[in-house]
């Protein structure tokens, strides 16, 4: 039957993750640096070299499946009308199809806001704005905006479908490349993102790996079907859910802290636990995911001591070291010069320790819903805005720093509920479970092929 | 097809008028947006903003009606909502007071028709298809 090869190029490595379709096992897994700048086939054919020299017996490979967040990932720009309902619901689409979402923008674009969106960095641009039969106006009014500033990005067009026709003949005969999908908030508060999801991962495939010159490895590699963090995602889906007669794990999520940022992905629906619970604002998404661009280990570390005074770091820090009572910042900013830098002494250890908890803590605190309270004569009654997520039963953690620290699940237990943030729904009484052998991406991609292996294989090694 | 944003202003739970509410003006061939309880008065302008409605039928019934209400209408105007009708119902203050009053007052405050407890929904609605049409 042979070997399925998965392969992540990413940002810093490209990895890859061999498995035996035959025995149902992992075979191992090699990685190299990613070579963007001059063909990114040389990293992949020196990992793949590394594979097998370590693994002499491997199967032939029958099958490569790629995804891909190397070169910034794939980055986009959301833009809505009122700032918590469709801006909000067009970053969860670009979040749930594993972009970074830097700029949101709501109700008419600005000249300064267009000046913005010229000089960012974005891949792709995901217009929406009133809902089926609402609002068209401010929607058309910032596709002339967009047509005007011709920032020759691909435009998604998900809002209100009144306006579809509009701005179909606006952009006609243009150069413009533009994409009319179904509105990413059809009614009030109700979610729609999976059609402008997929058109999102479509463009991905045909246009923005080619611009960051990745596409050159689908010669060797096949089609890299994905951006990384979705890949993620699917596996998370996969898990929780299961397959057919093999059970899943139920409502989880999953900690993905990197160096530049910290993911948190959930499965799970979130709705209130308890009946005196009223829940508020646009539908959450059952696979839910938010990045922090401001908390991660190396790129951002700088960004993420200035989230916190020196009181509060050293609630973080473990106090049997004090190297760094009043010198963190210094130290961060060592880390974000040198972001290959790799902790040797026990205070080095402690300062990432340190900020892999805060990224966790923060990072929960900003994914999961909350509640306020509502006093009546009768007794308490509760708003809940965000996902419950006080019954997720497991927490798992990837990512560098998690898979390599030996109390990793000491750092997780940040997850849990803080006495001085009682209103925030998070997980009560998981149990910790760690991806050792960093395969969430690559178990994400075999599912696309093969849902049930990946499955068996996600069960077998998150421990 | 006029859309027409319901709900119940404030901390306020009582959520069976709502739903009648909401039936009633269906009825009628209204697009009814209902924002439910506990609706702040960020909720009713969100709504509206984004459905493009033309009108806002407000409920209290716990007696804080007039607190909750305050600066909607200005609020409104903040928001870009310059023309849309205002209207309160439900038991919108505390106790029994002189209907009158009460009418005058949320009317100052920029309610553009102030129902007294017990009105029946169907008057509203013929008032609501009036007013749209002016
Ligand atoms: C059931 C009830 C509750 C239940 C609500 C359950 C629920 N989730 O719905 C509970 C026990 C939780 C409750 C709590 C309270 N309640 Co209570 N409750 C009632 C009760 C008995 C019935 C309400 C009802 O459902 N009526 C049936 C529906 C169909 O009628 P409706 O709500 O009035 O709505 C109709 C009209 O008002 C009108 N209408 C409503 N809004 C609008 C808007 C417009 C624009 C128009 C045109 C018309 C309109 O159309 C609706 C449909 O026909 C009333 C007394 C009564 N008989 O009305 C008290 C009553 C409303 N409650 C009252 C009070 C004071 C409270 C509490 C503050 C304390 C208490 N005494 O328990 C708390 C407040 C809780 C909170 N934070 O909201 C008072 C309000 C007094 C006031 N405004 O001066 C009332 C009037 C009782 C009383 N006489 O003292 N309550």
């Amino acid at each position: 039957m042979g070997t399925h090869l998965l392969v992540d190029f990413g940002s810093t490595y490209t990895k890859l993750t061999a498995v035996d379709l035959e025995k149902e096992t992992l075979i191992g897994s090699a990685r190299a640096m990613t070579t963007v700048k001059t063909d990114v086939i040389e990293g992949f054919n020196l990992a793949l070299e590394k594979l097998k020299n370590a693994h002499e017996m491997m199967p032939e490979i029958v099958q490569i499946s790629a995804c891909s967040s190397a070169a910034g990932g794939l980055k986009m720009a959301a833009i809505g009308l009122v700032e918590e309902l469709t801006a909000e619901a067009a970053k969860r689409a670009c979040l749930g199809a594993g972009a970074l979402v830097n700029h949101v923008f709501s109700h008419h674009l600005s000249k300064k806001e267009i000046k913005i969106l010229k000089s960012a960095d974005i891949d792709i641009i995901l217009l929406a704005g009133g809902t089926d039969g609402g609002n068209n106006e401010c929607i058309i009014h910032n596709a002339k905006r967009l047509k005007e500033a011709d920032l020759g990005v691909p435009i998604i067009v998900a809002g209100n479908k009144d306006a579809a026709d509009t701005i179909d003949e606006l952009f006609q005969n243009t150069n413009l490349e533009y994409y009319i999908v179904d509105n990413v908030m059809p009614k009030l508060k109700k979610l729609n993102v999976d059609d402008a999801k997929h058109i999102i991962r479509k463009i991905f495939i045909d246009k923005i790996i080619e611009g960051k010159g990745i596409k050159k490895a689908e010669q060797k590699t096949g089609e890299i079907i994905m951006p990384t963090p979705e890949a993620v995602l699917v596996a998370s889906e996969l898990l929780a859910k299961g397959h057919e007669e093999i059970e899943g794990l139920g409502e989880l999520m999953v900690i993905d802290i990197g160096g530049a940022t910290t993911d948190v992905h959930t499965i799970g629906e979130g709705t209130p636990k308890r009946m005196e619970v009223i829940l508020k604002g646009l539908q959450e998404p059952f696979a839910k995911r938010t990045v922090e661009g401001d908390l991660g280990m190396r790129y951002s570390a700088n960004a993420l001591v200035s989230l916190v005074s020196p009181f509060e770091f050293k609630q973080y820090y473990d106090t049997d070291h004090n190297g760094f009572n009043d010198n963190f910042k210094e130290h961060a900013q060592k880390l974000h010069d040198h972001v290959d830098y790799l902790p040797d002494t026990s205070e080095d250890e402690a300062f990432d320790e340190a900020l892999a908890r805060i990224c966790t803590d923060y990072s929960v605190s900003r994914h999961v819903g909350s509640v306020e309270v509502v006093y009546t004569p009768l007794g308490n009654m509760y708003y809940q805005t965000g996902k419950d997520l006080t019954d997720v039963q497991y927490v798992i953690g990837t990512g560098g720093v998690l898979i390599n620290h030996p109390d990793a699940k000491g750092i997780l237990k940040e997850v849990e509920q803080k006495s001085n943030r009682k209103l925030e729904l998070r997980p009560k009484h998981s149990q910790f479970l760690i991806d050792k052998e960093y395969i969430m991406a690559a178990m994400g991609l075999l599912a696309q092929k093969n849902p049930r292996l990946a499955l068996k294989l996600l069960k077998r090694h998150l421990t | 097809m006029h859309t027409v944003i319901i709900g119940v202003i404030g901390a306020d739970v009582h959520a069976v008028g709502n739903k009648i509410i909401e039936h009633v003006l269906k009825d009628y061939g209204f697009n009814v947006v209902n924002i439910g309880v506990l609706s702040s008065q960020e909720d009713f302008i969100n709504a509206a903003i984004e459905t493009d409605a033309e009108a806002m039928l407000v409920s209290s019934l716990y007696g804080h009606g007039e607190m909750d209400c305050k600066y909607m209408r200005e609020n409104c105007e903040e928001a870009g909502l310059d023309n849309i009708l205002l209207y309160v119902g439900g038991n919108i203050v505390v106790g029994k007071q002189n209907f009158k009053d009460v009418e005058q007052r949320f009317k100052k405050m920029g309610f553009d028709r102030v129902y007294p407890p017990g009105s029946d929904i169907e008057k509203a609605c013929e008032d609501l298809l009036k007013d749209l049409s002016k």
